[in-house]
């Protein structure tokens, strides 16, 4: 892509998505919806505007992108149609990326224990992933009010579920980190 | 009528009840499940927040695979898997710079399409009409709110199956077992999603809403058709007896089972004993007419 002027964060995220974070006109439409708002220090519209403005340290630090639950009530409401939780996802991509210390990091704890269980295994693992985040994010006592019950219900494998070929799952998750996109 | 069949993860752990219900109910409507051989997770909902090309190849690999093994069509049960395989058919279809990235990831070819359905999709293929000839038990004691969420709904312009705001489909399944349904507020506001382990918080605060609004509007039970959903208002009703204004525990059931119910199958094998809320004593005060033979 050639651009008249340096390449800016704001790029970066048109190439991830496929949509100019410019075209939103910050009306707030999203930000009224948003199931998360009450739980994050910036509403989404300000994350766009911190990008569209070249802050871009604002927009990696911001907890929002990290508490977007990714129920796109923005994506649907909006009258520019631009996909706000694409943005959201491309911002946390791009923080991962550049190394950013994630401003939610048990948000990242749980999404990386997630995946390494399908990296090892091609499917989740739920006694793989319970051990993997209360390791990674020092929450031992998490769950404890339901754990047990799930286990009696038979609703946490004790044994994971493998495809048949695991290195060609690793081989998919390393080729996918190699690219950039 | 056979159909392709991507389970998910969640259906062979948390969900299981989901599986096994949908399973007893399909059969019992000649239907036969042909589930994708060596089918792995689609990445929902974590690949795509820290690796857009990895939440694309993830979902690609099982289409490629259905493909492979004949499947013209795939339903996928979980709202999640759904919205995710739909989502990355589209943006491989879309983005050809895309499709040879995924492609070098996979190291395969991708040709052509798989069709796509959720749950709701398939029952309303099988048709109303079918269902209410085989049904035994008439549910008319019992009062639900049909709760969608988010990921069977949003995009609709890209799914293409229902409203984002209002949608209806599934009022429309249930009038066949004879459930009354009710018109409330938050039959697509978000319960919390994936945010179930890391800010329960959040989950627990937005699940009680929905279950709230629910319950003020006359539901007795609360129909869902996502794994995710179901343990978000089911498992997490545990922890909203500490809110501040108290609760009162309402029974949270998948569509398969609810349909289940009206076609005569045990509740051991819908797996209604495997909720946190136990829907026993509902069960036994609304669901005891039979159908007249």
């Amino acid at each position: 892509m050639h651009h008249a002027h340096p390449h800016t964060f704001s790029d970066d995220i048109a190439e991830l998505t496929g949509q100019d974070p410019s075209l939103c006109y910050q009306c707030g439409k999203c930000s009224a919806g948003c199931p998360v708002r009450a739980y994050t220090e910036s509403p989404p519209n300000r994350v766009v505007r911190y990008v569209q403005l070249g802050f871009d340290d604002e927009a990696l630090a911001s907890q929002t992108p990290w508490l977007c639950a990714g129920c796109m009530t923005c994506s649907t409401r909006c009258p520019k149609e631009f996909d706000l939780a694409a943005f959201m996802d491309a911002v946390r991509q791009l923080g991962i990326a550049r190394g950013v210390k994630p401003p939610v990091a048990d948000m990242r704890s749980f999404h990386e224990s997630f995946l390494s269980q399908i990296e090892s295994h091609g499917r989740a693992y739920e006694l793989g992933l319970v051990f993997s985040y209360k390791m990674a994010s020092l929450h031992l006592m998490q769950d404890v009010d339901v754990a047990p019950e799930m286990f009696l219900k038979g609703k946490i494998g004790v044994f994971p579920h493998n495809v048949r070929n695991t290195d060609a799952m690793k081989n998919i998750f390393r080729r996918a980190a190699e690219v950039k996109e | 009528m056979n159909i392709g069949y991507f389970p998910g993860c969640s259906l062979t752990g948390t969900s299981k009840e989901y599986d096994m219900s949908l399973r007893e109910v399909l059969a019992a409507l000649d239907v036969r499940l042909d589930e994708i051989a060596d089918w792995s997770c689609c990445g929902a909902s974590s690949a795509h927040v820290t690796n857009h090309l990895l939440s694309v190849a993830l979902p690609a690999r099982n289409l490629q695979l259905a493909k492979e093994q004949g499947m013209a069509e795939v339903m996928a049960p979980c709202a999640a898997c759904y919205n995710r395989l739909v989502s990355a058919q589209h943006e491989i279809a879309t983005r050809p710079e895309l499709k040879g990235r995924v492609e070098y990831v996979l190291e395969q070819k991708i040709d052509g399409a798989v069709t796509v359905l959720n749950i709701i999709e398939l029952f309303q293929r099988i048709g109303t009409d079918a269902i209410a000839a085989k049904k035994t038990l008439d549910l008319d004691g019992m009062t639900v709110a049909c709760y969608y969420g988010c990921l069977l709904v949003r995009p609709a312009a890209l799914l293409g199956f229902d409203d984002a705001e209002q949608p209806q489909s599934m009022e429309a399944l249930i009038a066949a077992t004879g459930a009354k349904t009710v018109d409330w507020n938050f039959k697509t506001e978000c319960c919390g999603a994936a945010h179930s382990i890391a800010r329960t918080d959040i989950v627990v605060d937005l699940s009680k809403k929905i279950l709230d609004d629910a319950r003020a509007h006359g539901a007795d039970a609360v129909i869902v058709a996502c794994p995710m959903c179901h343990s978000n208002l089911d498992m997490r009703q545990r922890k909203m007896k500490n809110a501040a204004d108290g609760h009162a525990d309402i029974p949270v059931l998948y569509l398969t089972e609810l349909i289940g119910l009206a076609l005569g199958i045990e509740h051991k094998k819908l797996g209604l004993d495997l909720h946190f809320i136990n829907p026993g004593p509902l069960l036994a005060r609304a669901a005891r007419k039979e159908v007249a033979a």
